[in-house]
């Protein structure tokens, strides 16, 4: 699957101070996920306080990347004008080795893709400005 | 077991369709006019006005001409069904309103409403994160779900083809429903996919109508011209505080805390059931639902709908009407009333025999379920 740039561009992050720090990781290569001092959980999508216990104590460290995919779909409408040309592409939601779920696509995958399977981060440098996060199987 | 507070004495639909010459203000006033008709009531009987979908309460009330002493106005999401007939049940048990309309004005199809892209943002806040990776829409969060209850469960297309094969036989015998022509199985599995595992017949059908209710308190139900149908239990439970999304147990917890909730105010049980009207956005969520409202095990819906238990004459009759999939998406409106008119046994060619009780529920970020019987207690 690729990923080239269409005629509109494709949608960027929403990028709030909250979720900074993961795509500040994905730039140098690393998934950080935030880890609550409290509690100890981590816990995705970012946000101001834990979730499970409410601190606002929160410290990202870095996550060993691995998971399992817990579900995916293939996309065959164009929801957006940029992806018209990857139509269909492949969305995966994994869930982290760490614990935390966490959207994105796979590839380099031989064709099948199955809920349970093992996958590992990869990284993605679309522009100068943004590094996505993508798996492949481990 | 409690007798009934609340009960419905008015139901009103309009044609469903494309109506281009209809926006979504005169689509509540021909479903509200038909509404007060079948009450026997007058616009200025109306002292609670609850408004869904509809852009704007004042400008509604102007239209309608009246001066409700209560009114609200809530979002355009389907799970508000519910919601605004439970605030109507808390209304008139109080003794606050004597007579609440709710007020459904859809006109999506012919203002070219469609879902998915960059002003979507159903879900929760987390869309920044999911629209680089092209993902959007309710229906593909739904496939998200489908998929994964495949992949834990074994669930087959073949068997979520069922649910859209037994609405759309259901909805030939509605002359209401906007889809009439019986489909089978090859029809279902060539239709285009859209987010695989979901297909084209996993969807539900965006169109313009109107709905409308009107709401009493039990005791004054029987001056009504029509039979009453008593609200005999009603119950939300949202699913916000859990950050991951799509929820891991397909809403099973909250559907089962609703149900057991409003079941138990009207003291009945499953197997009281005649009907079932079950939120159906897109196939998935109606097998989420039988297994949370525990009709049937966890993981075991796929099996239980190819039984056939949802189709006319069989268990559990569930969207006679062809619900959202075959009859029109009014966003849960329509299915309730479909539980009035069953109840009175206006429902012709799809009539389920002496139906006493139908559960209308919905399984969404606020889940839901209301008891409907014939019968007060």
């Amino acid at each position: 699957m690729s990923f080239k740039q269409g005629i509109t561009a494709k949608p960027r992050p929403r990028i709030t101070p909250d979720h900074q720090p993961l795509w500040d990781g994905f730039k140098v290569h690393k998934l950080m996920l935030p880890y609550c001092e409290e509690c100890g959980k981590p816990h995705l999508p970012p946000g101001p306080v834990c979730p499970y216990c409410l601190s606002d104590r929160l410290d990202w460290r870095e996550a060993s990347g691995c998971g399992t995919i817990s579900t995916w779909v293939e996309v065959h409408k164009v929801w957006f004008p940029a992806f018209a040309d990857d139509v269909p592409y492949n969305v995966i939601q994994v869930e982290l080795a760490e614990g935390p779920r966490i959207t994105a696509n796979l590839i380099d995958f031989g064709g099948k893709i199955e809920v349970g399977q093992k996958v590992q981060a990869t990284f993605d440098d679309v522009d100068e400005d943004l590094t996505m996060l993508r798996f492949k199987p481990a | 077991m409690a007798k009934a507070q609340a009960a419905v004495v008015g139901v009103g639909t309009t044609a469903y369709g494309r109506l281009p010459d209809y926006d979504a203000y005169d689509l509540g006033m021909w479903a509200l006019t038909e509404a007060l008709g079948d009450a026997g009531l007058k616009f200025e009987d109306i002292d609670g006005v609850i408004i869904n979908r509809i852009p704007d309460y004042q400008r509604f009330c102007e239209i309608a001409g009246i001066d409700p002493q209560y009114v609200t106005i809530t979002p355009g999401h389907g799970r508000f069904a519910a919601i605004c007939i439970d605030t109507a049940i808390s209304l008139v048990a109080s003794g606050r309103c004597k007579t609440v309309a709710l007020v459904y004005g859809n006109n999506g199809r012919s203002a070219g409403a469609s879902y998915g892209g960059p002003e979507d943002s159903y879900g929760s806040g987390a869309n920044g994160l999911w629209f680089p990776y092209g993902m959007t829409s309710p229906g593909a969060f739904h496939a998200l779900m489908m998929r994964r209850h495949m992949g834990l469960y074994g669930t087959t297309p073949e068997q979520i083809a069922q649910v859209s094969m037994t609405f759309r036989n259901h909805a030939a015998l509605n002359p209401q429903a906007v889809m009439r022509e019986p489909f089978n199985l090859d029809t279902y599995l060539d239709a285009r996919m859209i987010c695989d595992p979901l297909r084209l017949l996993d969807y539900c059908l965006i169109n313009d109508g109107g709905v409308a209710i009107i709401i009493t308190a039990a005791e004054r139900a029987r001056d009504f011209p029509k039979p009453p149908v008593y609200l005999r239990g009603a119950a939300l439970q949202t699913v916000f505080a859990d950050s991951m999304f799509p929820p891991e147990d397909f809403w099973r917890g909250a559907m089962k805390k609703v149900t057991d909730r409003s079941f138990g105010d009207a003291g009945l049980s499953h197997a009281d059931m005649s009907a079932l009207m079950i939120y159906d956005n897109f196939t998935p969520t109606v097998l989420f639902s039988l297994e949370g409202c525990g009709y049937c095990g966890e993981g075991e819906s796929g099996p239980f709908v190819a039984e056939g238990h949802l189709a006319l004459g069989a268990k559990f009759p569930t969207n006679t009407s062809g619900g959202h999939l075959s009859e029109s998406y009014m966003q849960g409106w329509a299915l309730n009333v479909e539980a009035v008119r069953q109840l009175r046994g206006e429902c012709g060619e799809r009539q389920v025999s002496e139906a006493a009780n139908v559960h209308y529920c919905a399984a969404a970020p606020v889940c839901s379920s209301i008891v409907y019987s014939r019968d007060a207690s």
